[in-house]
């Protein structure tokens, strides 16, 4: 016991950051950091790994984005056949773990539609994830549609504009607008979520993480890099959805700025 | 081809065998997770509002840095510091408790720095005009109203929190899911096994989510 808490504090006293340098087959240290000639280090691995997570989730992102849009206007349309069918969908796709949802998508769904079992995993986590994510953003956009005053598609439908029109030019301009907020910390949330794909072997940074932590036992050093990342990435995306936001604000608007 | 499912194997002695285990720790979980949570994220959010700076910055640091890791990077974090600091190792259970109180605290956190907020500010100078302590308002005045106008909200939480005990499957700890997929690999039945844990998780978030939902209305009516 005493030793063991000596051998634990030396472990955490001492740094290795040469672990990134480590060829992932030999394990010997490259002066360079990178592999050349098919040899890869554990530095090429990460980035590669980083790579597999923005695909990831900026895939799921269109996925969800697209998805979450068109079902949250479904919940606002005046036809209830349209209603159920959205809110089918946000229940659904809402109160099942996405760790499930993704197992379903990578070892069920396969099984039962045979047309899909040809295709890369990789886009079938980006169908798990695009539609877990499309039913939280359909909630916002509904929310957004919802918030804005009646007498908006009242308007809009009085002057002769078709339902599809009046979304189109009146309310939806505004909605989106609105709901930039919320859609960033959205956007923020599907590059966290992007972590559970691990459990389906898609090589992607929590993967990177659990297997390099366990080849070279410097899991401190590998966590802070892997969850150093993960910080730029969700950071990048917000400023991304901030300028985004800067530049589509109605001037005058509280709801267009929120400052 | 298409449809060729069988759920004949998933008897009563099947369930009890592989699935209730694993159906208790995952309620088990959540229950700590939510009690340890909401205590430790009551005290962050009286941190984050007093208006000493030494208090301030670090529940501060503590709950933005808890919101932007992903869950199954803390998970490995505490599986992998754990026994490093405490100097012996920890079972994936008990890492997993410890894990998602301190990570659930944070999001539960920002909940209740919203319900303490929403409090007029003129109930905590009352307090003090009537001769209570700082300890005494807030025990007595403003956390009560805070906490029952977070109650949706801090169930809703509970209900995502319960979705997400699912990822214990990071560090093998044997949750809902871990009983399904042993048993669809005993029995060679995967796809049903999946199938049935899907329903499971779904039936049990969405009652949930309806009670909340009445819970909701009936609180809104009685203000």
């Amino acid at each position: 016991m005493g030793g063991a808490r000596k051998r634990s504090k030396d472990k955490l006293s001492t740094w290795d950051w040469q672990v990134f340098c480590k060829d992932t087959i030999e394990g010997e240290v490259i002066p360079s950091c990178f592999g050349s000639g098919g040899d890869i280090t554990y530095l090429d691995w990460m980035f590669s790994a980083w790579g597999w997570t923005l695909s990831v989730a900026l895939l799921s992102l269109v996925v969800a984005l697209a998805f979450g849009s068109l079902m949250g206007i479904l919940r606002t349309t005046p036809n209830r056949g349209l209603v159920f069918l959205g809110n089918a969908w946000t229940e659904l796709f809402r109160n099942i773990p996405l760790l499930v949802q993704i197992v379903l998508w990578y070892h069920v769904i396969p099984s039962l539609i045979p047309v899909l079992q040809g295709i890369p995993s990789f886009l079938l986590v980006v169908a798990a994830l695009g539609l877990f994510t499309s039913a939280r953003i359909s909630e916002q956009v509904r929310a957004g549609i919802q918030s804005l005053p009646r007498g908006q598609s009242m308007a809009g439908l009085a002057m002769g504009l078709t339902l599809a029109q009046t979304y189109r030019y009146v309310l939806l301009p505004m909605a989106f607008r609105i709901i930039i907020p919320p859609l960033t910390s959205e956007s923020m949330n599907i590059i966290k979520n992007s972590s559970v794909a691990f459990a389906v072997s898609i090589a992607e940074l929590t993967l990177f993480a659990m297997q390099a932590q366990e080849e070279t036992s410097r899991g401190i050093e590998i966590y802070l890099a892997v969850t150093g990342l993960y910080f730029i990435s969700a950071f990048s995306i917000n400023r991304v959805m901030h300028f985004i936001e800067e530049r589509v604000r109605v001037p005058g608007l509280i709801a267009a700025g929120g400052k | 081809m298409i449809l060729n499912l069988d759920f004949a194997f998933l008897t009563p002695e099947v369930v009890s065998g592989y699935v209730v285990k694993g159906l208790i720790f995952s309620v088990q979980l959540t229950l700590v997770a939510m009690i340890g949570g909401i205590i430790l994220g009551t005290v962050l959010a009286l941190m984050r509002l007093s208006s000493r700076p030494w208090l301030v910055m670090p529940a501060a640091a503590y709950v933005n840095a808890m919101r932007s890791i992903p869950l199954v990077m803390v998970i490995l974090w505490f599986f992998l510091l754990i026994p490093l600091l405490s100097g012996k190792p920890l079972g994936a259970e008990m890492s997993a408790m410890i894990t998602f109180t301190l990570f659930e605290a944070a999001y539960y956190s920002e909940i209740m720095r919203a319900g303490i907020q929403s409090i007029p500010k003129g109930q905590v100078g009352a307090g003090y005009a009537l001769g209570m302590t700082y300890g005494q308002t807030m025990r007595e005045i403003v956390l009560p109203q805070a906490f029952r106008n977070m109650l949706p909200v801090l169930l809703t939480q509970t209900i995502i929190l319960f979705q997400d005990t699912s990822l214990v499957y990071a560090i093998g700890a044997y949750d809902l899911l871990k009983g399904f997929e042993i048993a669809g690999k005993n029995f060679n039945r995967p796809v049903e096994t999946y199938l049935v844990a899907a329903a499971i998780y779904f039936i049990i978030c969405f009652s949930l989510s309806m009670l909340v939902k009445k819970l909701q209305q009936r609180i809104a009516i009685i203000r």
